[in-house]
């Protein structure tokens, strides 16, 4: 079990050996650099910390600073926490490339931050039928229907699929396949879609 | 967005001949049969190339027994053995799915480099 963080590059399709089109997602992932380890003695739990993507020394402020320095490489935008990692393998410091973690052909889960679609009603939120066009209706084309009984329970209960603000949420797409790994250029061709815009930030994890 | 370009690269075709709607061509398509494989040809008019990059696809049309059969193709895919140019067009379009509604004399006369 292992991970990395990446940046979301975007769609495209690639044909694999049998000739058939595969849909997949190009990911710029790493190099990731091991900003701290955190021991089972000192913090509680064993972790390595990652970080992403330089960031301008200029934007980061002087207790950040130091942290970076600590591990001394340059000031990172990105930092993300894993748990899965064996930390007796790694030091502080140290450079995280894709082509040592993954292998064509691995089974990842990348997660993300979703598309947010702001306010949307339940038909495309929940994925409600909305009501009839026909036989009489006016205005229940895209509407909720009933949201419970009347006087017993006299409330409406919890979780109540109802419209409200869609997207933007923490997802995560499991069981997708490394399609590809381009070392040179640190990217890597994954099956299928994952969370988020072009240019967001992803973090992807070997499945067990 | 140049990364992606990277990635596209990898599998295009740079020996693609030049053709556009209205050409008729010959396509030599690579049909696997179980463990075996041989080449199709599917010859007609090319009646829309679509999409860029290594996603670009065309859609050729021809009669076949009084049928009017479409294939759309990847063009970059290794299905895709070769491509014949037969006979260049004269059109004007660049998507000729009117001649969808034509007689197989109209279409000569359409496409003909008159």
């Amino acid at each position: 079990m292992s991970g990395i963080l990446g940046k979301k590059i975007g769609m495209t399709s690639i044909f694999d050996d049998k000739g058939e089109s595969v849909p997949c997602t190009v990911v710029e992932a790493g190099p990731c650099y091991v900003i701290q380890i955190k021991t089972k003695e000192k913090d509680g739990y064993e972790a390595i910390q990652l970080g992403f993507e330089d960031k301008k020394p200029r934007l980061v402020n002087k207790p950040v600073t130091g942290h970076f320095k600590r591990a001394n490489v340059p000031p990172k935008r990105l930092l993300t926490e894993f748990r899965s990692f064996d930390i007796s393998k790694f030091q502080v410091g140290a450079e995280v490339k894709i082509e040592t973690l993954f292998s064509k052909g691995d089974t990842v889960s990348v997660s993300g931050i979703s598309k947010g679609h702001g306010f949307q009603g339940v038909v495309k939120r929940h994925h409600f039928g909305g009501g009839l066009r026909t036989h009489g209706q006016s205005d229940r084309v895209r509407a909720p229907g009933s949201i419970g009984s009347s006087s017993y329970p006299s409330r409406v209960f919890k979780g109540m699929k109802m419209a409200g603000r869609m997207g933007g949420d923490n997802v995560t797409v499991k069981n997708l396949r490394i399609v590809q790994i381009v070392p040179e250029s640190n990217l890597v061709i994954i099956r299928g879609s994952i969370p988020g815009y072009n240019n967001s930030y992803v973090e992807i994890h070997k499945e067990k | 967005m140049e990364k992606m370009k990277l990635v596209e690269a990898t599998q295009m075709k740079t020996d693609l001949p030049q053709f556009r709607a209205g050409d008729t061509i010959n396509v030599h398509v690579r049909v696997i049969e179980g463990d075996k494989e041989r080449i199709q040809q599917f010859q007609g008019v090319v009646i829309g190339r679509h999409g860029d990059g290594l996603r670009a696809t065309f859609t050729v049309r021809k009669i076949s027994n009084g049928v009017g059969v479409e294939r759309i193709f990847p063009l970059h895919s290794p299905r895709v053995a070769k491509i014949d140019i037969m006979k260049e067009g004269n059109v004007r379009r660049s998507k000729m799915y009117y001649l969808r509604e034509l007689a197989a004399k109209q279409i000569r006369q359409k496409t003909s480099g008159d």
